[in-house]
């Protein structure tokens, strides 16, 4: 058994700064990650970082932009606490030798992005994510907190009242890949989540194959509910043969979309007559698709990105990034021909559900970055959003952890607010993929004594591994597969009833086929197959709540899209979707958006750009 | 052929002897058995490949190491002969992916973005230090040769122990320091765009070790901090934000007796650097720098 004041769970951005901000909160922290710190997927962020840091911009405008791109889905005190934050954490950055583009006077730079009033993304070059990841990591290395890279988290040591706000969390069980051990990470001040994205539920995607959503489903198997699954947000340029991200950059730096007939489409077909390529990323990734739908697409299938007019100079300086991966992943040159793109899975807007100080419902337990869902991105994010999302939650969670004191959160989180159940009847079954990964509550009496609900954890985990390894059974490859295809095929851009059904029908079909399921490799040494068959259990959990969440919600709003229904729905819709895990079935229900701000509410408008 | 075959031929026996005590006793027999399932279905799954790969043109040959310290038939290195399918674009990785998810799942390797910015994924593709996620197939002559990267303790199949590197990275204190910060509130450091460009190519280091791998003198002095931690040096060195006393201290940690004077400019690490960084040029000005310093002085 390990034992440290505060357990980080992952260790990409929002992770190593919630570290670093434990530590100097006085707290013991380390960090336990499936991947070393630099191989995390922060590092593959391009476009840059959001911060209102010059004297003509504010943080109010901020906050604005992203409530309106959030399509009015955001919750006001923790968008605010984002966007009040941005500015002190890129200086913190800059001042740990970030080393971000600089102006002729030597100050950081900032260029446009979608859905933004104000150029105010800072950057460094188009690898923005890799420096930040890099200067991050060089100060856990600098402070000496303790890293344990390469351990897989597989479930967290919770307490098991009836209600889940009445548990607390006392760690975390991991398994050390490297050896196959299996140990319990006692937290005696609290866990915090930071294991990123859920891009692996899609086959067409920009994340990393590591990104399988594991803390998402981790804290939705103890009881804390997931916010907003249905919001999946597409970035309308990734290249067609493999997904890699081509940053929203290049259209700020006044890159142009084309189709097949060489029409500039966002304004020729009125897409987004103001801001044309620089409209919110839901809306260039429709555009895109209707064009390839109605017969305008290059191959039936992608349009083009043009950027050769920006000459050599401009992109060699701000872009080099992008000319090697069109070169290295699609064999394309993007100083001399435009660059092939479509859209795919890039990020999701929902996540564990958090109040603005990373807190969730369970004592103890708190969740940053991607894999939460405070919430500060609603229905759509924009472009350069989420990396001061780390930082700034990052820290907020790692001092509240350490016992700062932050304050009272405006953000109720459970069943402790306003909220209502869903009146949705699902026709598929639902829940329960076999396992013994039950639901916290199981009925029996209730173990608060952290040693005993850690050494619980541990045994069911030791438990779990020994089963999938001992018996016969399928491969999780072809599992997983099911689920990625049904997913891009039915729960994407374009979102109709009858497709999201059948999508939950082949969910429900992959979790019985995940009742057989079995590691072929036998050894306790680096088994990939098991790591990989686990995270697979955590994929079909998230399948299932977001592809409900986007059959209950008949409305369009933001990133989400129905056929059935293509207008927003004030009246009927503004509120969170809620997915809680309780009793081994998923339940839904929903609670209330929160549009009070500091000083001002923001009242839902039309989103036009 | 490989350098790092004779290394290796010794390294299991040892590896095998201390994680056999390791394994719980506790179903042994189960494993023992489910052991010898598995090494009859590979065979099998192989011969069906093979069929298939007489029958289809369009199938490249993969030649895999293959080592395992706790599986019987593994705990001797080999290697295992994989079919893939070609399709346009195939990188190493996709091939590697594809045999383990359709032929053996207990294929290893260590592999997470795709996009040649996680450094995970360095291998030994026919003879050089690669990343297998950006290396095309079609690049390549068949039959693909793929293994660990040389010169480090094998782990399992592809994986390697990355410990000693990462030890060689934190060695030259790679985090910026400097001793006066703006007094302002909100207020960056300046730095000229000279002084950014300059920098520029030594901060795209994403760790994947090719570097280390590919130099002879690392392999022969383990003390060596290799090109990738000297470039690391280099990054803060040349930073004109940290100040001079601070390059003073970065330029004693790489003119130590492992540091910068080992390099022989055999330009093996510049040839392999996955994101072009220009490591030799990077060391040599080190070189310069230190004699300028210690003329100083002189």
């Amino acid at each position: 058994m390990y034992e440290h004041d505060v357990i980080v769970v992952g260790a990409g951005g929002a992770g190593l700064r919630a570290a670093i901000a434990a530590q100097e909160a006085g707290a013991d922290a380390a960090i336990v990650s499936k991947l070393h710190p630099v191989r995390s997927h922060t590092g593959a962020a391009e476009g840059g970082i959001n911060a209102a840091l010059r004297e003509a911009d504010s943080w109010e405008d901020h906050a604005y932009d992203t409530m309106k791109g959030s399509d009015y889905l955001g919750d006001a005190p923790a968008v605010e606490a984002l966007c009040k934050g941005s500015p002190e954490e890129v200086i913190t950055l800059e001042h740990w030798g970030m080393p971000f583009s600089r102006e002729e006077d030597g100050r950081v730079s900032q260029r446009p992005f979608g859905g933004l009033s104000f150029p105010r993304t800072t950057y460094a070059g188009a690898e923005t994510g890799h420096q930040m990841l890099h200067a991050m990591y060089e100060q856990v290395v600098k402070r000496g907190i303790t890293v344990y890279d390469e351990w897989h988290v597989m479930d967290l040591a919770v307490t098991d009242e009836e209600d889940p706000e009445d548990r607390t969390c006392y760690g975390v069980v991991a398994y050390d890949i490297a050896s196959g051990e299996i140990s319990g990470f006692r937290a005696n001040d609290g866990v915090i989540l930071a294991t990123g994205g859920m891009g692996q539920v899609y086959d067409h995607t920009t994340n990393a194959v590591a990104n399988t959503g594991d803390g998402v489903a981790m804290a939705y198997r103890a009881g804390v509910p997931m916010e907003d699954m249905e919001f999946i947000q597409f970035h309308p340029t990734t290249l067609p043969s493999t997904g890699v991200l081509i940053s929203e950059g290049v259209r700020g730096e006044g890159g142009i979309l084309y189709n097949a007939e060489g029409e500039r489409f966002m304004f020729e077909h009125g897409y987004a007559n103001n801001a044309g390529e620089l409209a919110s990323r839901d809306v260039v990734s429709r555009a895109e698709l209707t064009e390839v739908n109605e017969g305008r697409g290059i191959e039936d299938e992608y349009v083009h990105l043009d950027m050769r007019h920006l000459g050599e100079e401009r992109i060699l300086d701000r872009l080099e990034n992008i000319l090697h991966l069109a070169e290295d992943f699609e064999g394309a040159d993007g100083l001399t021909e435009p660059m092939p793109v479509k859209p795919g899975q890039h990020y999701g807007m929902g996540g564990v559900e958090t109040n603005e100080h990373g807190e969730t419902c369970i004592s103890g337990l708190y969740a940053v970055g991607e894999c939460a869902c405070a919430s500060v991105h609603g229905a759509n994010r924009l472009g350069g959003n989420a990396l001061p999302e780390l930082i700034v939650f990052g820290k907020l969670a790692g001092r509240h952890a350490a016992g700062d004191d932050l304050g009272e959160a405006e953000i109720p989180t459970g069943k402790t607010g306003e909220y209502e159940m869903a009146d949705y009847e699902f026709e598929t079954e639902l829940g329960e993929s076999g396992g013994t990964s039950p639901a916290a509550a199981d009925g029996g009496a209730v173990v608060t004594d952290p040693e005993t609900v850690l050494s619980a954890a541990v045994q069911r985990a030791e438990a779990r591994v020994e089963e999938l390894m001992d018996r016969r059974g399928r491969n999780h490859a072809e599992i997983r597969s099911a689920v990625q295809e049904t997913m891009t095929q039915h729960v994407n851009v374009f979102r109709e009833e009858s497709g999201l059904k059948q999508a939950l029908e082949d969910i429900q079909r992959a979790r019985e086929a995940y009742k057989d399921v079995a590691v072929a490799d036998p050894s306790r040494t680096y088994n990939t197959d098991l790591i990989h068959t686990m995270e697979t259990r955590n994929l079909l959990d998230i399948a299932e709540a977001l592809t409900m969440g986007a059959l209950a919600r008949k409305e369009f709003r933001g990133a989400h899209w129905r056929k059935e229904n293509q207008v927003r729905d004030d009246e009927e819709w503004l509120k969170h979707t809620m997915v809680s895990w309780n009793d081994g079935e998923p339940e839904l229900w929903y609670k209330p958006v929160i549009l009070e701000g500091e000083n001002k509410t923001y009242e839902p408008k039309v989103r036009s750009y | 052929m490989s350098t790092q075959v004779p290394e290796q031929q010794e390294e299991p026996t040892e590896a095998a002897a201390e994680t056999e005590t390791q394994i719980p006793s506790k179903g042994d027999a189960r494993r023992a058995e489910k052991r010898r399932r598995a090494a009859e279905r590979r065979a099998q799954k192989q011969a069906e490949e093979a069929e298939r790969a007489a029958a289809d043109e369009d199938t490249i040959e993969l030649k895999v190491f293959r080592y395992d310290p706790e599986v019987e038939g593994k705990q001797e290195p080999r290697f295992d002969t994989f079919h893939v399918p070609f399709t346009k674009g195939m990188t190493v990785l996709d091939a590697l992916m594809y045999a383990r998810d359709t032929y053996d799942s207990s294929l290893t390797f260590r592999h997470s973005c795709r996009q040649a910015i996680c450094g995970s994924d360095a291998m030994f593709v026919n003879g050089t230090q690669k990343l297998a996620c950006k290396t095309q197939i079609s690049e390549l002559q068949e039959p693909i040769r793929v293994e660990p990267l040389p010169h480090a303790e094998v782990t399992k199949d592809l994986v390697i122990e990355m410990e000693h590197f990462y030890e060689q990275m934190h060695a030259v204190e790679p985090y910026f320091q400097t001793n006066e910060l703006p007094d302002g509130e909100l207020e960056e450091q300046r730095q000229s765009r000279e002084n950014r460009e300059k920098i520029k190519m030594s901060t795209r280091c994403i760790w994947c070790s090719a570097c280390m791998s590919s130099c002879n003198i690392a392999a022969g002095d383990n003390e060596y901090l290799g090109p990738a931690a000297i470039n690391k040096a280099y990054r803060f060195a040349m930073d004109e934000r940290e100040g001079e006393d601070i390059k003073q201290k970065r330029l004693e940690i790489i003119e130590q007796e492992h540091g910068v004077w080992r390099c022989q400019t055999q330009f093996s690490c510049t040839e392999v650097c996955p994101k072009d960084i220009p490591l030799t040029e990077h060391i040599q000005e080190l070189k310069r720098e230190a004699v300028k310093n210690n003329l100083k002085f002189w």
